[in-house]
């Protein structure tokens, strides 16, 4: 098996329920325009190889999770193929599961009467993972990730970031070749969040035959992490090579970073001769603005900098920076991924 | 994890399914224990609504004792009331099965969607029959302490006497009553899903008539007296398994006969039997496994397709 994921033109449309069209029907009897069909994916075409830990990064509404909800055969695609584990997710979904496993940010999953180790046993025998073992496991997995405590403590019990270590652990339990993981560090500290990704990334690369789909929010998280990344927007990949070739990619570029007093408008920037793309980042509470601007060369920063003080607006700082994987991803997207 | 070879998938199949079954029934066996509370909320409190059917028909019979002097008639009437109340402390034993069903094993799907487990269900590699079937084992289970507390202690405080004319039957009755209605509740399971808070107000609807017309605190086949429309309950009634589960274990288990049995329409004085009702029970219980399975399918198939049905707020 050369790809432990492929797809190829995946496109997924949902379409609204005709409950949601009967309630939102506006006075003129047609549906509004946020009820008509909504294309989440767009022709997704991408491999992941065997042994890879592949990034996804993506704002909201990009089309992470319901990548990976049809990678996970939880989803029909409406057009397009995908191969899981060289299984078609549309036609062949049992040993797909039976490979591979899944944990989101946040998620509840179990039931809160249940100590922690009980939910994860029971999760265990979805799988078919023999008792012993799954206790086994269960138990050096707890140790890892610092649950070792919270063993015999009921579900309902823990904080949000112990539960999120006790879904890690369930999605490790069954050792899947494949592990999906959905913002797996979502609201956690930290600490936490560095056992987590430490944990993932020896996982992957002290075991062969190992892969891991990863959707993140943190730039620093996928850069640290991953092999490769794919950057996603709108249902389509706009990019997707190391994190190393993605920066390489816009090194010509120059990046200017700007912190002014907070600014009216931004509008000028956009379509500015040699500005190829920026990002407003706007903070309330010290009442300032910052700007990060990828410019194909120096020559525009005199006339960035002209139009912030025509709007009577303060310089506070000024710095020419190496690109990062945040100004690879606004230079895409064309802004910030939070 | 190593994947199975396709000689070995089939007994491979069937110990992931039974381990997925022990799986899911886990949470409900230890919950039994887990919250003791239950046996007052769920063994002593519904023992009240039994002993308001107990106290009626001890007045009646009481009523019927008045002047009667000939020790015969006496244990005929007597025999008679502890027959009526030996029907009610039955009937309220598999109310406990009934309401598990209609309530919990109903709703089950819904609420596994709604608190986020549904969807790492969907995900695992166990059929989802398996999911269920743990889902009705560990109901069952939890159900049948509630039950048996009830019965014993119907039993003991309203001096029933019982007797057990054929014990092989009555096991055979009593586990394929649970199979049929179990099966019912997961072919619910997948209809409350698929229906939502919908499926609340009919199961809300259903509850008081399905409850009258099994006959949990009455022998049903009484409802032969009131011509047609007794003769359409009583059509109505059998298809519900709880019904005829009942009248088997009330014929098998209650001394003296059958009180009121269901009659049928081409004999005269015939009556379906315990025998008769035990076949019925076992079509029944195909047939609703079946139906569920059916379901559950279709619930799948349109879950991936239309994304609605295993994600939360959908």
């Amino acid at each position: 098996m050369d790809f432990a994921i492929e797809t190829r033109d995946l496109v997924r449309v949902f379409k609204p329920s005709r409950k949601i069209l009967k309630r939102k029907k506006n006075p003129n009897g047609e549906a509004g325009p946020s009820e008509g069909p909504v294309t989440a994916l767009d022709g997704v075409t991408t491999q992941i190889r065997e042994g890879e830990l592949f990034g996804l990064l993506g704002p909201n509404g990009a089309g992470k999770t319901t990548l990976i909800k049809i990678l996970c055969t939880l989803l029909l695609p409406t057009s397009g193929q995908a191969w899981v584990a060289g299984h078609d997710i549309s036609k062949d979904p049992f040993p797909i599961r039976e490979r591979i496993n899944m944990v989101s940010g946040g998620e509840t999953s179990g039931y809160g009467l249940l100590t922690t180790r009980e939910n994860i046993w029971m999760f265990s025998q979805f799988y078919g993972v023999p008792s012993k073992v799954a206790k086994a496991r269960i138990d050096e997995l707890f140790k890892t990730f610092g649950l070792w405590d919270k063993r015999d403590a009921k579900v309902r019990t823990l904080s949000s970031g112990q539960r999120q270590k006790m879904n890690m652990v369930r999605g490790f339990v069954t050792d899947p070749e494949i592990l999906f993981l959905d913002e797996p560090t979502l609201g956690l500290d930290v600490n936490a969040s560095r056992v987590i990704r430490e944990y993932v990334k020896d996982w992957v690369r002290k075991q062969t035959g190992k892969t891991v789909l990863l959707t993140t929010h943190y730039m620093m998280e996928a850069d640290e992490m991953c092999d490769r990344i794919a950057i996603i927007d709108h249902g389509h990949i706009l990019a997707c090579d190391t994190p190393e070739n993605l920066r390489r990619g816009i090194r010509k570029d120059t990046t200017f970073r700007l912190e002014v007093d907070s600014l009216k408008s931004t509008s000028m920037f956009t379509g500015m001769r040699g500005v190829k793309n920026f990002s407003v980042k706007n903070d309330i509470s010290n009442n300032t603005t910052s700007l990060t601007f990828i410019l194909e060369d120096e020559s525009p920063v005199s006339d960035i900098l002209s139009s912030i003080m025509a709007q009577g607006s303060k310089i506070h700082y000024l710095q020419k920076s190496e690109p990062t994987l945040e100004d690879v991803f606004i230079r895409m997207v064309g802004r910030n991924l939070e | 994890m190593s994947a199975p070879t396709a000689t070995s998938r089939i007994p491979h199949r069937l110990k992931l399914n039974l381990q997925a079954i022990v799986g899911r029934a886990y949470p409900r066996v230890v919950g039994a224990n887990r919250e003791p509370s239950w046996i007052f909320f769920e063994a002593i409190l519904p023992l009240l609504g039994i002993a308001a059917y107990v106290f009626i028909y001890k007045a009646l019979g009481d009523r019927a004792l008045l002047g009667v002097t000939d020790p015969v008639e006496i244990a005929r009437i007597r025999a008679g009331t502890n027959s009526l109340i030996a029907t009610v402390v039955l009937g309220g034993t598999m109310v406990a099965f009934w309401l598990n069903v209609l309530w919990s094993m109903a709703s089950q799907l819904y609420w596994e969607k709604e608190i986020g487990n549904l969807q790492l269900y969907m995900m695992a590699p166990m059929s989802r029959m398996a999911l269920l079937g743990g889902m009705a084992i560990g109901g069952m289970f939890m159900t049948s302490v509630r039950a048996i507390t009830t019965l014993v202690v119907g039993i003991v405080v309203f001096s029933v006497v019982l007797q057990v004319s054929n014990p092989l039957l009555l096991i055979g009755v009593f586990f394929v009553t649970l199979i049929a209605l179990y099966g019912m509740g997961m072919m619910l399971a997948s209809l409350y899903l698929l229906w939502g808070r919908e499926a609340f107000n009919l199961s809300a609807l259903l509850e008081e008539p399905i409850f009258f017309s099994s006959g949990f605190y009455f022998p049903v086949g009484g409802f032969a007296k009131f011509g047609t429309i007794g003769g359409a309950m009583l059509a109505f009634a059998t298809a519900i398994p709880a019904t005829l589960g009942l009248d088997a274990m009330r014929q098998i288990i209650v001394p003296g006969g059958p009180v009121l049995p269901i009659p049928v329409p081409w004999g005269q004085g015939a009556f379906l039997t315990a025998d008769v009702e035990f076949g019925i029970l076992i079509v029944l219980a195909v047939v609703f496994l079946f139906l569920a399975r059916q379901t559950l399918a279709y619930l799948e198939k349109l879950a991936r397709r239309e994304g609605r049905l295993t994600s939360r707020h959908q």
